[in-house]
């Protein structure tokens, strides 16, 4: 199908655009190390009561790390108008943002690949246990916040302040997300383990109901 | 330059309006430009030539008013104009061949690859395939995005200001392209400042002037006047 | 013009005579008391903010769909008010509070979504502000607005699952499943007049927009010309 077509094609340009010069990614990873450093001399690290915040300051680390991440989604594309470019090329303006939300999850997934070592030494948590239902949490999460994230830096690179701006629309839209992926990361992380499959599927829940709405309405964002 | 795969097609505009906000960009423009001409567009600065261009390119749709493209098989990437601006729309990180071995994927272009090398020979940048877009010249981001346009083998062309910021040679050249392009059954539409080698290839001009069609050389205006109007 | 003098009168009449109800025809509370009777303000503004939001939603997507400005000026007006009364809710809800439970705030499923409701329509505002091409303007608030909106059932959902405080003050539940007669028609008198009171902010803040713009237009064509 067209739509799958052009949405591998464009994801294979957003990969190589982003691995070749590497600057998302690294300036991401080194963000929320700060942000988890900074946590850790903000709360008192190591006490009982730090391991119990420490699932929500991941997730708090994590989302504040995604609204710089998406700032530059749709401003590099009007460096040199490439996006009408796009837009003229592809059948359905709905693989623009697949493809760019797909690339956006993976890039998400990579920072937290990265950053969950460091968690686990800092709060001193097992992750690796728990890491295949971990994984999955991570991976509903994070697709769940590049939806969204993609969807808003749309608006914003349209308006005013947009460096502001992003977070401002993205941040109380996420909240959803941020509850229940704290939630569900800090009891599977707990001395005694246990999945909240229901956490699990609102997550899945969350994702769908925002890819919707960006499949019906995505067109409109890019209108001129 | 390479012959067209589909049959030529003209470009109708019927009572196009653009509004932004309280702005008219355009007000009832109504033109309609028959398969193969090369049609030149002038007028001072906000004129609205560029608006046109972009509407006609599809970037933009019309506030009132409607658009279409008599002869042009429904839809398909051929059927699309060939639209190049003042920017390259292309990626400054990516190489001349991966910018258009893209472009040539998304719009179904048989043997992408092949394509791309073909037309980086014919706009004279294959030994530069290999180069990021960032690293090029004026002159030659102007061939690049002409690549670019001309990718899909489209039937229209649409040039916004062709000879801005190109020396001598860099004009020639690009009358001489165009005029290949034009002779291959393309039909082109291009807004220019005055008159030069490229105006020279013009079978026909329109002048606009606040967003309104003023003078027209179907309609018996000379292509002087409107082309030193539109400069002055 | 008489019709919407007329609105505005009997909106203003109507909050008085539901003041006085709530101050003199509901009876006192038998455990919390006097405060109680802020009660029914608070929660009457939260129903009809929460209305006045859905309005907000429906022209968003008929904007989206339609392209009139009339449904702009609807969608901004809708928010404007919601906010109003929101602000409302989010102020009395501690006041309400602290002499009660001794907390200016707790986080219950109702109060908190509330408050994410509040900033996201902020951000739709202040997004507004920030583009300045009216079309644009129009068409990507009103796209952020359905985001926004569609947004709202998965933070309450999402609080009541996972995060309301146990033991929870019961701010909504205890009241209305148990409520005296009298309370109950208090109540809900209350809820009509707030929905009224808000068609009547609807519908001058709405003539406001109009203006706003017809005024916006006659400055830019003075200008070219």
């Amino acid at each position: 199908m067209a739509l799958f077509s052009n949405t591998a094609t464009l994801l294979g340009k957003e990969l190589r655009t982003e691995f070749r010069s590497r600057e998302l990614l690294t300036t991401t990873s080194v963000f929320i190390l700060i942000v988890l450093v900074l946590f850790s001399f903000a709360t008192n690290p190591g006490t009982e009561e730090a391991r119990e915040f420490a699932p929500g300051l991941l997730w708090l680390a994590i989302l504040f790390a995604s609204s710089l991440m998406f700032q530059s989604c749709f401003l590099r594309e009007q460096a040199n108008d490439t996006l009408s470019s796009l837009r003229l090329a592809v059948s359905d303006p709905f693989a623009i943002f697949l493809a760019k939300l797909i690339a956006n999850t993976l890039f998400l997934l990579l920072t937290e690949a990265l950053m969950l070592p460091f968690f686990a030494i800092f709060y001193n948590i097992t992750v690796w246990s728990q890491l295949p239902i971990l994984s999955l949490v991570l991976l509903l999460g994070s697709f769940g916040i590049a939806i969204a994230g993609t969807a808003i830096s749309a608006i914003s690179a349209q308006a005013r302040m947009r460096e502001l701006l992003l977070p401002l629309l993205l941040l109380p839209l996420l909240t959803p997300v941020l509850v229940v992926s704290a939630t569900v990361t800090g009891s599977l992380l707990d001395r005694d383990p246990v999945i909240q499959w229901k956490g699990i599927a609102f997550l899945g829940v969350f994702d769908m109901i925002f890819l919707t709405a960006l499949w019906i309405f995505g067109q409109y964002f890019l209108e001129e | 330059m390479t012959a067209l795969a589909l049959p030529p097609t003209g470009l109708r505009f019927e009572n196009i309006d653009k509004r932004y906000g309280g702005l008219f960009a355009l007000r009832r423009v109504s033109l309609e430009i028959s398969p193969g001409e090369c049609v030149v567009l002038a007028g001072r600065n906000g004129s609205g030539k560029t608006t046109l261009l972009r509407i006609a390119s599809r970037i933009v749709s019309p506030t009132a008013g409607k658009l279409s493209f008599p002869g042009a098989v429904n839809d398909s990437a051929a059927g699309r104009p060939g639209y190049v601006a003042h920017t390259t729309m292309v990626y400054d990180e990516l190489t001349a061949e991966e910018n258009l071995v893209l472009f040539a994927k998304l719009q179904d272009v048989p043997e992408p690859a092949a394509r791309a090398e073909e037309l980086l020979r014919e706009v004279g940048l294959f030994e530069r395939r290999d180069s990021a877009v960032r690293t090029f010249s004026r002159g030659m981001r102007q061939r690049i995005a002409i690549a670019r346009a001309l990718i899909h083998r489209p039937s229209v062309l649409l040039f916004d200001e062709p000879a801005t910021g190109l020396d001598p040679l860099g004009i020639s050249w690009l009358a001489k392209t165009l005029g290949e392009v034009n002779r291959a059954g393309c039909t082109v539409v291009m807004s220019l400042h005055g008159e030069s080698e490229i105006s020279a290839l013009a079978t026909r001009a329109v002048q606009l002037d606040a967003g309104a069609v003023v003078a027209d050389t179907k309609t018996g205006a000379s292509l002087h006047s409107i082309l030193s109007f539109g400069g002055a | 013009m008489t019709k919407r003098i007329l609105l505005g009168v009997v909106a203003i009449a109507l909050v008085i005579v539901a003041a006085y109800a709530n101050f003199f025809v509901a009876p006192t509370e038998r455990t919390m008391g006097v405060i109680q009777r802020i009660f029914y303000f608070h929660a009457a503004t939260a129903w009809a903010g929460e209305m006045v939001f859905f309005v907000c939603f429906v022209a968003n997507l008929l904007y989206v769909w339609k392209r009139e400005q009339k449904y702009d000026w609807l969608g901004v007006t809708c928010a404007e008010v919601g906010i109003a009364c929101i602000t409302v809710v989010l102020i009395t809800g501690p006041i309400w509070a602290h002499p009660v439970w001794g907390i200016w705030w707790t986080w219950d499923a109702r109060l908190t979504s509330t408050f994410v409701l509040w900033l996201l329509y902020v951000s739709y505002l202040l997004l507004r502000t920030l583009i300045e091409e009216p079309g644009r303007r129009a068409l990507l608030s009103a796209l952020f607005g359905i985001f926004a909106f569609l947004d709202v059932p998965l933070v309450f959902f999402s609080i009541r699952w996972w995060r309301t405080q146990h033991p929870a003050p019961v701010i909504m539940g205890g009241q209305g499943s148990g409520l005296d007669p009298t309370m109950s028609k208090v109540f809900f008198f209350n809820v009509l007049v707030m929905h009224i009171f808000c068609v009547f902010l609807i519908v001058e803040r709405y003539i406001l927009e109009k203006l706003r713009h017809d005024v916006d237009l006659l400055q830019r064509e003075a200008e070219v010309q």
